[in-house]
């Protein structure tokens, strides 16, 4: 997996493509912080070249419209947006 | 954010003002969330130092300005998802309603095409654009006219209301 990893409880892997900028991408990274679970993110607007078009090719597979914040929990969910309500209920929280 | 700010609280304050008299001067409404607004505005001073324009804080912007020319804030976009949503992507502007507290903001889905259909969209030879296809709306009031899917909530010269708009026959 991509990104870079915070600490916190495991529960299944949990990767966030986000923006630095990104207020709604904040709250989020603040949410999966609150509920103290392990869980990686890549800011991709501070990628350049190479690393960030293979990121974007990534995020675009779950979300072809490729906006942010877009959630992948345990490889098969995907929850674009500040969704607290879905984000909970997918990590069983 | 890894990028040191380069504004003073001042400067961010006068960009508050500045954006919020200038929003308000043509019928529009920033976010009444003090802290959220000046959040967002601190984030489009990081974009403007960034790509030397205001793009988008909540969306991917390219670094080449021809690209990125609907994200530049206000995007593209604003008015109608102030119309189908109550606010903007990003929710730095916002209806009236949310304004008097009778609607709440929520998450709104990406307008913006793709980027395949973007570079599609290049106006035809005719020389016929997409916005051509836009209705025309009149402010019975003042006679503003504007091409849009929906009139603005407000009327930005005479201030009049939505409802006093009429479809402008072309
Ligand atoms: S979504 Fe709002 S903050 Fe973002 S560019 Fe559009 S108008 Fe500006």
């Amino acid at each position: 997996m991509v990104g870079k990893l915070v600490a916190g409880k495991k529960v299944v892997p949990v990767m966030l493509y986000d923006l630095s900028t990104c207020v709604w991408c904040n709250k989020t990274k603040k949410l999966l912080g609150d509920l103290g679970i392990e869980y990686s993110y890549e800011d991709v607007d501070l990628l350049n070249g190479e690393e960030r078009e293979q990121i974007i090719k990534i995020v675009r597979k779950w979300n072809p419209l490729c906006s942010f914040p877009t959630l992948v929990i345990d490889n098969k969910t995907c929850i674009v947006g500040f969704k607290e309500e879905e984000i909970r209920k997918a990590l069983q929280l | 954010m890894n990028e040191a700010n380069p504004e003073s609280a001042k400067a961010i304050e006068d960009a508050y003002q500045q954006l919020k008299s200038s929003a308000e001067s043509a019928g529009y409404q920033l976010n009444p969330d003090i802290d959220f607004t000046i959040e967002l505005i601190k984030r489009l001073l990081v974009n403007e130092n960034r790509y030397g324009y205001s793009a988008c804080p909540c969306r991917l912007a390219s670094g080449v300005k021809a690209d990125d020319l609907d994200i530049i804030c206000p995007c593209d976009y604003r008015d109608p998802d102030l119309a189908e949503y109550d606010a903007c992507y990003c929710g730095l502007y916002v209806s009236q309603s949310v304004v008097a507290g009778k609607k709440a903001i929520a998450p709104i889905p990406e307008r913006r095409p793709p980027v395949a259909q973007r570079k599609n969209a290049v106006p035809l030879k005719t020389g016929i654009s997409s916005s051509d296809r836009l209705p025309v709306w009149r402010c019975k009031v003042c006679g503003y006219l504007c091409a849009r899917g929906e009139p603005p909530e407000l009327c930005p010269i005479c201030k009049a209301k939505k409802e006093r708009f009429e479809l402008f026959p072309l």
